[in-house]
């Protein structure tokens, strides 16, 4: 027999198996499921939820897919909250510290609680990737928000009013179009691949028999 | 450590054989290998799991029996009773679906000048692009070709895929990476530049690009952020639940219902792009899946309805590594990176019994094998299973390599209590992928004129099977070309009378041929629900 906990959703208790996520309990209690899932699996950031343990001060955050249920819990779901997107057209905006001045200056409002950090689902250091972007260091901001699965608990938080996931989005396409490394055997391959290199080659492969392909295939060197 | 004795002392065996594992490469099989064991073991060559259709386009062939349920299904309006004539949405290009295929789509199309319209089902970049986690393939280092890449994916896909589709694929993808790369995707990369990459399996060349291991997730949000900033109209927890054609039979726009209120109305388009994606949540023969809630190949069974054909919907790909245990992630991919940076596959004596490196049919097929005939499958809660030996990663490649390559996965673990760093990892095949879809021309254009499709939806890119990473190229490629070519085709679009009458004869061949599946489809959702009411 399946051991059973007692879940509270939206304040209603139902008891359900110790073993399902808390996505799995609403379904277990019989919800269909229409917003707050996306992926299943940690992703997507469809599925952010809050919830307290009975006798517990603390609320936490997590996402609902990925997160087990525990006896006496209290969920609410978070599955929409209204960030706010800057519009930018990538191709104008330079990697510089004036660009988050324009787009997202109530960063510079933050106060340090440590409140998005604290609500993170994914555990990220979001106070720390929120000062990188004050001071204009996209790529330090970059590399610690990578993980971030936009799922906007860390700006439900936040006294300061800040959108950290679109700050961060910012701060990666910055990096990414920027500020990393360019890449030349790219440029070389494409201008190659234009200048009509390959093509006989690849004609020759989609003329050959199935046989000939066959042997190509199976024959082919591998690299170490 | 686990809880279970049986899991732990199997998993004690694969520790003790740790080290001396770590020195072979076990040899690859033999063409004639693959195909016995394919034919014995992979679940597409089990006859008594397909269903000849009886109506429609493909007629006479034979699919997945979940999928001919919904091919043939009724469909969810009465098409003589709706009012097409003042279409709440009137568009140039119109994109069903939101995921990395739609939305490079958008962009394109928007790019071209178009007006165009995104609908899609849950939220945007709620969508299989979101999950893939290995990374993608382009031929752009100079020990590699687009004609290699065309090798590979032509004999990993069985020398079935169709030729001008795969050779495009191959062609343009360095412009596909230079696209994004120039989109802000973050890929890895070394100090000067060089594209970090990395084999996947049946690749002759490391081609395989990666951004960590949330390579979809990167491309995905960078997507969706970028049409975000073109302003492009998105229509959320909106699915297309039957296209509409025009009186010359061209495709002309979809009925779409809202997700949370079921009202429906009318989009009219000059052209539409179908980019509804994969088929894993209607679960086939059972199996668990790695794919978004929203994976109920709804695509397959629209455009069929409207007339376009089907090419290969008999083929499915099983990841060989789905996760088998814990409960709570059962199904979940483990990617195939984490055998790329050199875990290696253990069955339940602690042995290595195949090259890690084998296409994925392949190494599912020999899973299944290890797990049935040959008993050498660790049992667990939710059936058998066998050892992915992540530790060995780490003596490979030093102290650190887990946390820096393969992040996701070590949070995926470690949620419930198991360092992948420090213990192997069990799994079993999961449904993955929809190698089979509509069949397309190279312009991306079904057999139902200005009815194009992009992405997982389209069948025949990859032939039989795909190869690890030619997905997430694929819906870049194609689904950036779809955006061009109907943008571009709209130009010269006049919509003519709306109507769904073939929806009414598709009702009728169904009734003729006396075909009641007793479902309604397109699906939409699965039904988890404890009640098992469908959505
Ligand atoms: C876990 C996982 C890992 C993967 N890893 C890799 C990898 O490493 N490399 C690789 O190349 N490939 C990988 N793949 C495969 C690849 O990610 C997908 O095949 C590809 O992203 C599909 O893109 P798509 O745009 O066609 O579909 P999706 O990204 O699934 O988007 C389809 C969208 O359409 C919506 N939709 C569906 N039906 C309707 C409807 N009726 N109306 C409106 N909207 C609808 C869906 O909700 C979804 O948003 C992986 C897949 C999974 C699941
Ligand atoms: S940083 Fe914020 S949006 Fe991103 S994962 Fe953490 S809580 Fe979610
Ligand atoms: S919650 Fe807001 S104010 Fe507090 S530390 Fe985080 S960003 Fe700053
Ligand atoms: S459903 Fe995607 S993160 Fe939970």
């Amino acid at each position: 027999m399946e051991q059973m906990v007692n879940v509270f959703l939206f304040g209603k208790r139902y008891a359900v198996p110790a073993s399902a996520t808390i996505m799995e309990a609403m379904e277990y209690a019989g919800y269909q499921l229409v917003r707050g899932c996306g992926c299943r699996n940690g992703f997507c950031g469809a599925c952010a939820t809050l919830y307290r343990i009975a006798g517990d001060r603390q609320l936490h955050a997590c996402l609902a897919c990925s997160t087990k249920v525990e006896d006496n819990m209290y969920v609410a779901t978070l599955p929409f909250f209204p960030l706010v997107k800057a519009v930018y057209d990538m191709e104008k905006i330079k990697p510089s510290q004036q660009i988050m001045m324009q787009l997202y200056p109530e960063i510079y409002a933050c106060v340090g609680c440590n409140a998005c950090t604290k609500a993170c689902t994914q555990g990220l250091n979001v106070m720390q990737y929120i000062a990188y972007a004050q001071r204009g260091e996209y790529e330090k901001c970059a590399e610690e928000s990578f993980d971030c699965v936009m799922c906007g608990v860390c700006s439900s938080r936040c006294p300061a009013g800040i959108s950290h996931p679109q700050v961060a989005m910012l701060a990666r396409r910055l990096n990414g179009k920027y500020l990393a490394p360019h890449c030349d055997h790219l440029d070389q391959r494409i201008d190659e691949i234009n200048e009509g290199k390959f093509q006989a080659l690849l004609s020759e492969l989609m003329d050959n028999s199935q046989e000939e392909m066959r042997r190509l295939y199976n024959t082919r060197d591998i690299e170490k | 450590m686990y809880q279970d004795p049986n899991i732990q002392a199997s998993a004690e065996l694969v520790a003790a054989a740790r080290a001396h594992n770590i020195t072979l490469d076990p040899p690859r099989m033999t063409a004639e290998e693959k195909e016995q064991l394919l034919r014995t073991y992979h679940p597409d060559y089990r006859e008594d799991q397909f269903e000849l259709l009886q109506v429609g386009p493909n007629k006479g062939e034979k699919v997945p029996k979940e999928l001919a349920a919904l091919l043939q299904g009724r469909s969810r309006i009465d098409p003589d009773k709706l009012d097409l004539d003042e279409p709440a949405y009137d568009v140039d290009v119109l994109v069903i679906g939101g995921g990395g295929a739609g939305t490079s789509a958008a962009i394109e199309a928007h790019q071209a000048g178009a007006n165009v319209m995104v609908v899609t089902k849950l939220r945007m970049g709620d969508a299989n692009t979101m999950m893939a986690e290995g990374g993608i393939q382009a031929a752009d280092k100079p020990n590699d070709s687009p004609a290699q890449h065309y090798l590979d994916a032509y004999g990993g896909g069985h020398f079935a895929a169709q030729k001008d589709l795969l050779a495009k694929l191959v062609t343009e993808a360095p412009e596909a990476i230079r696209w994004l790369s120039d989109l802000g995707v973050e890929f890895d990369k070394a100090p000067d530049g060089t594209m970090i990459t990395t084999h996947g399996g049946g690749t002759s060349r490391k081609r395989m690009h990666a951004a960590k291991d949330y390579s979809g997730a990167e491309i995905m949000r960078t997507l969706r952020d970028e049409a975000l900033n073109r302003q492009i109209p998105v229509v959320d927890f909106t699915a297309a639940i039957e296209l509409i054609l025009d009186d010359q039979g061209r495709c002309a726009g979809a009925v779409l219902m809202n997700m949370e209120t079921r009202e429906l109305k009318i989009a009219r388009a000059k052209t539409v792009i179908l980019a509804t994606g994969g088929a894993g949540r209607l679960h086939y023969q059972g199996f668990p899946t790695s794919n978004h809630y929203g994976a109920t190949a709804d695509g397959l069974v629209l455009g069929y309805r409207a007339g376009a054909k089907l090419l290969y919907p008999d083929t499915l790909q099983y990841h060989p590594t789905g996760a088998a245990f814990p409960a709570q992630i059962f199904g979940a991919l483990v990617t195939e990176k984490v055998r790329s940076v050199g875990a290696m596959l253990i069955n339940a004596k602690g042995e290595a019994f195949m090259n890690p490196l084998e296409t994925r049919d392949v190494s599912a097929a020999s899973i299944i094998r290890e797990c049935s005939d040959r008993g050498n499958g660790v049992k667990t809660p939710a059936g058998w299973a066998v050892w992915l030996d992540t530790p060995m990663i780490e003596l490979k490649h030093g102290a650190g390599t887990i946390e820096k390559r393969i992040p996701a996965m070590m949070r995926m673990f470690g949620k419930y209590g198991i360092d992948i760093r420090k213990e192997p990892i069990l799994i079993y095949p999961t449904l993955h992928y929809q190698n089979g879809g509509l069949k397309i021309s190279v312009d991306g254009q079904t057999g139902v004129e200005n009815l194009f499709v992009a992405g997982e939806a389209v069948g025949g890119i990859h032939g039989r099977n795909r190869l690890m990473g030619n997905s997430l190229l694929d819906i870049i490629v194609f689904g950036r070309s779809a955006g061009q070519h109907a943008a571009a085709k709209a130009q010269s679009v006049t919509v003519g009378k709306l109507t769904l009458s073939h929806v009414a004869r598709f009702h009728q061949a169904l009734e003729e041929a006396g075909v009641d599946t007793g479902k309604i489809s397109p699906k939409l959702l699965p039904t988890y629900n404890s009640l098992g009411k469908d959505f």
